[in-house]
């Protein structure tokens, strides 16, 4: 536990002496920032329509904005989690450090959770800009936070399930950018395989769709905590690290 | 403190080491010595628990590596042949990591970092990024990391390669001074190196272990016995080399007699003398009971290259190493 600790603080260290986070934290910011302007943009002037035409359906922050946004969240976060998760090992390799983490009395598990867990960190810095925004929507508006909050739980569980596939490429290869090309393709086709229901129900497609780590997201966004898809994403977290895990070993029987 | 037996690694092609066998006692250090690619790196990396071996057993401290990786990995400090540096660290910052990482904490800790940014001449560069340091100084922050925790055992890999002739020097005093406290293994291709900082060597080639002794009987055990160089002087002027050739042959003890030069009235003989046998007594009496004058008696030592490429009976490993390394002394 004590181990674990020491290497994630090692690695937010190097996240944050280098400008590696600062840039990250930065283009989220503004990424988010503008889907939140542009999507209260919508709300607010669909609710001067309805006020002009005398209708009233009722208008709801949590449907309309929060639920969209969150959704635009996982996807952006497509883009944002290979780069954190490209360098932890790949590095480690490059520079030979591995070296002295692998000859250091620690276990093999206590680095991997730590490096895992300092990615996590990251992410969660970047939800932290997102909380920043949807404050002023508590500020000026009423809307429900349970939905909210379960939607950020989705998020942290598909951004966990997503670094540990990425910390495991990066065990792959001594090179950072092969490990977040690679990374960054296996998200996108994590994503896109939910497209096969569209037209196909046999049941290889089902499987398919079923492994999507976006479709598993609809629950989180929509506020209901669905046990089958929070299985689903600590599945993969624990299948990630268990191949990183192997993946060191063999590392050490190759090398 | 070390126990190596029948140790044998493979990768997919090749073997790196071949069933090596030997044993490094408490408060030794001890070089090992071998071409470039002759199972230096592997043996270390087996001892060090960063590769699992193939066959045969290695403990540390009497804690085997396969079975108790952690027990050994305690009581072992390691500089790998690149000093395992993150550059965007700082010097005291990552001494503080690699501390914490070997399981130190606290006061403990802090003592701990003082004594080897001290002892290992860091202490001035203590708050600079390990990526702007020269060679010299990744190198001395390389040795602070692995004597940090205080290892029982410390295993350094070519710990002076590509240093300067003064960085050399100082890395080498260095680690003579961290003998006694610790147990040292510290593997090179530059002979010089041996014969200044090691008591034992073990010499190995394709793998394969061909000698391992104390620095001094290596040189005796290639030569088979001692081995002494005389100089014979005349009285009168003149001198018959066959005959003193003769009388020193007579001297008990003696193998075999060869006249090296003569010049004027001084001759030059190597003698050898028969395994187990000091004669150098005897041949001193000899020459001058006989009448000659004794000009010099000395012993013909041979230098370790020489040893060393009688057994690995190859050309030098690195011989502009190896001449880098004279240079620099």
């Amino acid at each position: 536990m004590r181990n674990t600790w020491i290497i994630c603080r090692k690695e937010l260290d190097s996240y944050f002496v280098s400008p590696v986070a600062y840039i990250l934290l930065t283009m989220f910011g503004l990424i988010f920032g503008f889907f939140f302007w542009n999507s209260l943009g919508y709300f607010v002037i669909a609710g001067m329509e309805m006020q002009m035409r005398g209708q009233s359906f009722p208008m709801n922050l949590n449907e309309q904005v929060i639920r969209p946004l969150l959704a635009n969240v996982s996807v952006v976060g497509l883009f944002f989690i290979p780069m954190m998760s490209m360098r932890l090992f790949a590095e480690e390799k490059r520079t030979g450090t591995i070296e002295l983490l692998a000859t250091s009395p620690v276990r093999d598990l206590e680095i991997i959770i730590g490096k895992w867990l300092a990615a996590m960190l990251l992410y969660c810095c970047l939800l932290l800009f997102t909380a920043l925004n949807f404050a002023f929507l508590f500020k000026y508006g009423n809307p429900d936070w349970k939905p909210l909050a379960v939607g950020y739980l989705g998020l942290l569980l598909q951004a966990g399930a997503l670094l540990a596939i990425g910390t495991f490429i990066s065990t792959l290869t001594k090179n950072q950018i092969i490990a977040g090309a690679v990374t960054f393709g296996a998200c996108l086709l994590l994503w896109v395989l939910a497209w096969v229901s569209g037209y196909e129900t046999a049941t290889w497609a089902r499987a398919l769709s079923y492994m999507s780590v976006f479709t598993h997201f609809e629950s989180f966004g929509r506020g209901v905590l669905d046990t089958k898809d929070a299985v689903f994403y600590l599945t993969v977290i624990f299948l990630g690290l268990f191949f990183t895990a192997r993946s060191m070993e063999s590392l050490r029987w190759r090398f | 403190m070390i126990k190596v037996q029948e140790l044998t690694k493979r990768y997919a092609r090749t073997t790196a080491v071949d069933q090596i066998s030997f044993e490094v006692a408490k408060g030794q250090i001890v070089g090992f010595l071998g071409p470039n690619g002759a199972g230096k790196t592997t043996t270390m990396r087996v001892l060090t628990c960063f590769l699992p071996p193939s066959a045969g057993t290695a403990t540390v401290a009497g804690f085997d590596v396969l079975e108790q990786p952690l027990e050994v990995k305690k009581r072992i400090g390691y500089l790998p042949e690149t000093p395992p540096i993150y550059p965007e660290m700082e010097t005291v910052d990552y001494l503080m990591f690699v501390g914490k990482l070997k399981g130190l904490s606290g006061a403990e800790l802090q003592k701990r970092v003082n004594y080897v940014t001290e002892r290992c001449a860091v202490a001035d560069v203590k708050k600079k990024l390990l990526g702007k340091l020269s060679k010299g100084y990744r190198q001395r922050v390389g040795l602070a990391q692995a004597i940090v925790h205080n290892p029982d055992v410390l295993i350094l890999d070519e710990p002076t390669a590509g240093l300067d002739p003064k960085q050399i020097n100082e890395t080498r005093e260095l680690i003579k001074g961290l003998a006694g406290d610790h147990t040292i293994i510290l593997s090179t291709h530059i002979l010089p190196e041996v014969e200044q900082t090691c008591e034992q060597v073990i010499i190995i080639n394709k793998g394969r272990l061909v000698a391992t002794d104390s620095v001094r009987n290596l040189q005796a055990r290639a030569r088979g016995a001692e081995s002494v160089l005389i100089e014979v002087g005349g009285r009168n002027g003149s001198l018959e080399a066959a005959k003193v050739q003769q009388r020193l042959e007579q001297v008990s003890g003696v193998g075999r007699v060869q006249r090296k030069r003569q010049v004027d009235s001084r001759a030059i003989f190597e003698v050898e003398s028969q395994k187990g046998n000091l004669v150098r007594g005897d041949l001193a009496r000899a020459v001058v009971e006989s009448g000659w004058d004794l000009n010099e008696l000395r012993p013909a030592a041979m230098s370790l290259e020489e040893v060393f490429l009688q057994l690995t009976g190859s050309e030098s490993p690195a011989a502009t190493d190896h001449a880098a390394g004279k240079g620099a002394q």
